[in-house]
């Protein structure tokens, strides 16, 4: 073991002590086989599928569709050849003789396939029956996917980029205000029907919904807020479970602080801003960070909403999305990955923060 | 100036009595010290002159205007809290200004006031720090300068040295006490231990179950206290209590029999007493005097020894009983006494009180408190 591999190794060594962690001593018993059977099979189901769209998302349109389907995005090799104004895909083709050449593939009619020696197109066409041929496939990234979707339709996805991130920034700041405020109240104040308030906005959680779909669409279509993103944000500015969050984070702050404050001449709107605020950031991040994943993939409101496409927000872009010739899958699967990927990096980068939040705040 | 007058004051919480008709007069530039047990109401005073609790009747005057309807903050007064209440996200200038930003001091009266403080108090190198990067005693200083910046008429502390450790306590109690000679305002602090209570206060005033029982000067409350609990509260160790009865009455004695102690003849120094009345006598341990004689004392034996090094305090019982903390005797410097040794004792001369049945202190004549 050289010197480099041993401080590798060390180095390592306390990870993999802690992520290869045995019941009760060394041997591994048969209760861990299981755990980290089920461990193991539950990343497996939840991460596959994501990796399988962003894998495809790379696959040229042919690739996609191809039986049976390929692990990593390939494509066809194909070569200039002389006489033709396209590129021609090659193919290995196994003569009656047994033997072998590379032939390109000038078109192929139904089970027959008319093609070319490369290097002599001016030979003429051959015809072979399609079974005797095999295509030669290369690894091939097919970002044009991603080129197409992003200049294509008169940038339609970039008004629909927009308005998911006015609707996620705008409508989660809004909430934090609206929120913490009421938290505030509801953990700071001693007055008649606190406890009441509190269990009220609690109970608007077993309401499911989609029961409150249509009387928000009838208020949001009185307010005259139909095709407006604000129609989106306003119906559910304030959220229970931020407002509960929030005030369990808020109890937790000593009174003899804010009775500091009051004698340091603060107002109350004073205490709130410059007080309470800043030490609730903990929870006031977790809700942040819950709203703008909601806000994200919010979907029924923003369906029933807004109807046109200059309006419509990432996820319902998505939902109805086609070209003029129908879905094409190698577009709409980047698309999902661009979706997805916003939400994705703030788990990454927030992870710490999300769980000493929900930790600091007790509750799950 | 900042005299405080607190008038038929009470505070109850829902059916909870707190405060019961408190009357009480502070002079300018007084030391007060409001002593108790824990959840006398001597906290909860303090709040209802700060103005953090609402008064239920009475009346409180600072500076002979009633302060009952203003906010805490324009009372004048400025709090030190057992918890410092600093601000966990302000460096140790932003908890000092942020009282004085808030009524729109000007900047440069706002900086002199912080330096002032900063130099008074030595926090100056702290500045820029949080709070969570100070140390306890640091934070009690940031604390009371936060309160000294405000420049309030009177102080109140809230068991400010509680957090602290021992040795800490001893120096901080001496710092407070130069400060109030330094600024010379009026000052009120909230403590359960007596010891801060008898070495700050120019006053000390005792509570119990939100009764003011007695105001008056340390030594005054230790000399002379006007019932069994302040004598009991005033004092540590605490003094001893004997049940016993007046069996014989002169113009200037009376017999005291306690029980399986004996009998004793004391002065009677005009006191009030009926032959046959039942009485609560109190000593002080370290006035009980050892003596030869047999008669005219107490027989008692050495149950346990405690020896501090410069006291020696003796735990005795009565003889031939092995039931402790009978009496107790404190006696300077290191003492010789062995467990189970036999002493006789006697109250040392004008040092000990008769407490009645209501436990209200028996005065001797020319000595009314």
């Amino acid at each position: 073991m050289t010197e480099a591999n041993r401080r590798l190794t060390t180095a390592a060594s306390p990870a993999w002590a802690f992520m290869a962690r045995k019941h009760g001593g060394t041997r591994a018993d048969w209760t861990d086989w299981v755990t980290y059977g089920y461990l193991l099979l539950g990343t497996a189901v939840m991460l596959v599928p994501v990796l399988w769209v962003v894998i495809s998302s790379f696959k040229s349109e042919g690739n996609l569709t191809q039986f049976p389907p390929t692990l990593w995005p390939e494509a066809i090799e194909s070569l200039e050849v002389k006489g033709y104004n396209r590129p021609l895909p090659l193919f290995k083709v196994t003569r009656e003789d047994g033997s072998v050449v590379t032939l390109a593939q000038v078109r192929r009619v139904g089970i027959e396939a008319q093609m070319v020696v490369p290097e002599h197109p001016e030979a003429g066409l051959v015809v072979v029956p399609v079974e005797r041929t095999q295509a030669i496939r290369k690894f091939y990234i097919a970002t044009e996917n991603y080129t197409k979707l992003l200049d294509s339709a008169g940038g339609q996805i970039w008004s629909s980029i927009y308005n998911s991130v006015f609707i996620a920034l705008v409508a989660t700041l809004i909430t934090l205000v609206m929120n913490s405020m009421a938290a505030f109240a509801l953990s700071k104040y001693r007055f008649a029907g606190s406890n009441f308030a509190l269990l009220a906005i609690l109970a608007t959680l077993m309401v499911p919904p989609t029961v409150v779909l249509v009387p928000i669409y009838l208020i949001v279509s009185e307010l005259g807020l139909v095709n407006n993103l604000w129609g989106v944000i306003l119906p559910v500015i304030s959220t229970p479970t931020g407002v509960f969050l929030l005030r369990q984070y808020m109890l937790t702050i000593p009174d003899e602080l804010l009775e500091a404050a009051r004698m340091d001449h603060a107002s109350e709107w004073r205490i709130f801003w410059r007080v309470v605020l800043p030490l609730s950031t903990p929870a006031l991040a977790v809700v942040g960070i819950f709203s703008i994943m909601s806000r994200w993939n919010e979907f029924l409101l923003p369906l029933i909403v807004l109807n046109k496409p200059e309006v419509y927000t990432l996820q319902i872009a998505l939902a109805g999305y086609t070209d003029e010739n129908g879905i094409v899958y190698g577009m709409l699967l980047a698309m999902t990955t661009l979706t997805a990927l916003p939400l994705a990096l703030v788990f990454i980068f927030l992870q710490r923060y999300i769980t000493t939040g929900i930790a600091s705040t007790g509750i799950k | 100036m900042g005299s405080l007058t607190i008038k038929n004051l009470n505070k109850s919480f829902g059916k909870v009595e707190v405060i019961r008709n408190a009357n009480l007069e502070i002079e300018d530039g007084e030391f007060v010290v409001f002593v108790g047990p824990s959840g006398c109401g001597k906290s909860t005073l303090l709040r209802l002159i700060a103005g953090l609790e609402e008064v239920t009747s009475g009346d409180i005057h600072i500076d002979g205007q009633s302060v009952v309807r203003t906010a805490a903050a324009d009372r004048g007064v400025a709090m030190v809290f057992q918890s410092y209440a600093l601000y966990p996200h302000m460096s140790v200038r932003e908890n000092l200004t942020f009282g004085l930003e808030n009524i729109r001091m000007k900047k440069d009266e706002i900086d002199r006031r912080v330096d002032h403080v900063a130099k008074l108090l030595q926090i100056d190198p702290l500045l820029e720090r949080k709070p969570r990067q100070l140390s306890g005693g640091q934070r009690q200083r940031v604390a009371i300068g936060r309160a000294i910046t405000r420049d309030p008429k009177i102080f109140l502390f809230d068991e400010p040295l509680s957090n602290l450790d021992a040795e800490l306590r001893v120096r901080m109690r001496l710092e407070i006490s130069k400060l109030h000679d330094h600024l010379g305002n009026t000052m009120i602090y909230v403590t359960h231990d007596q010891i801060e209570a008898m070495t700050m206060a120019d006053r000390i005033v005792v509570l119990r179950a939100g009764v003011i029982e007695q105001v008056g000067a340390p030594l005054d409350l230790y000399n002379r206290p006007c019932n069994k609990f302040v004598a009991g509260f005033i004092g540590s160790p605490r003094m001893n209590f004997i049940q016993s009865r007046i069996v014989s009455l002169t113009n200037t004695e009376f017999g005291l029999e306690s029980g399986g102690l004996g009998t004793l003849t004391l002065q009677r120094e005009g006191r009030d007493l009926q032959v046959g009345q039942e009485v609560s006598f109190g000593v002080r341990p370290e006035h009980l005097e050892l003596v030869e004689e047999t008669l005219g004392s107490w027989s008692l034996t050495v149950d346990v020894i405690e020896q501090h090094g410069s006291n020696t305090y003796l735990h005795c019982g009565l003889p031939g009983q092995h039931q402790s903390g009978e009496l107790l005797l404190h006696l300077p410097g290191q003492s010789a006494q062995r467990q189970g040794d036999s002493l006789f004792l006697r109250p040392i001369q004008e040092h000990w009180h008769i407490f009645d049945m209501n436990e209200q202190r028996v005065q001797p004549e020319g000595n009314l408190t």
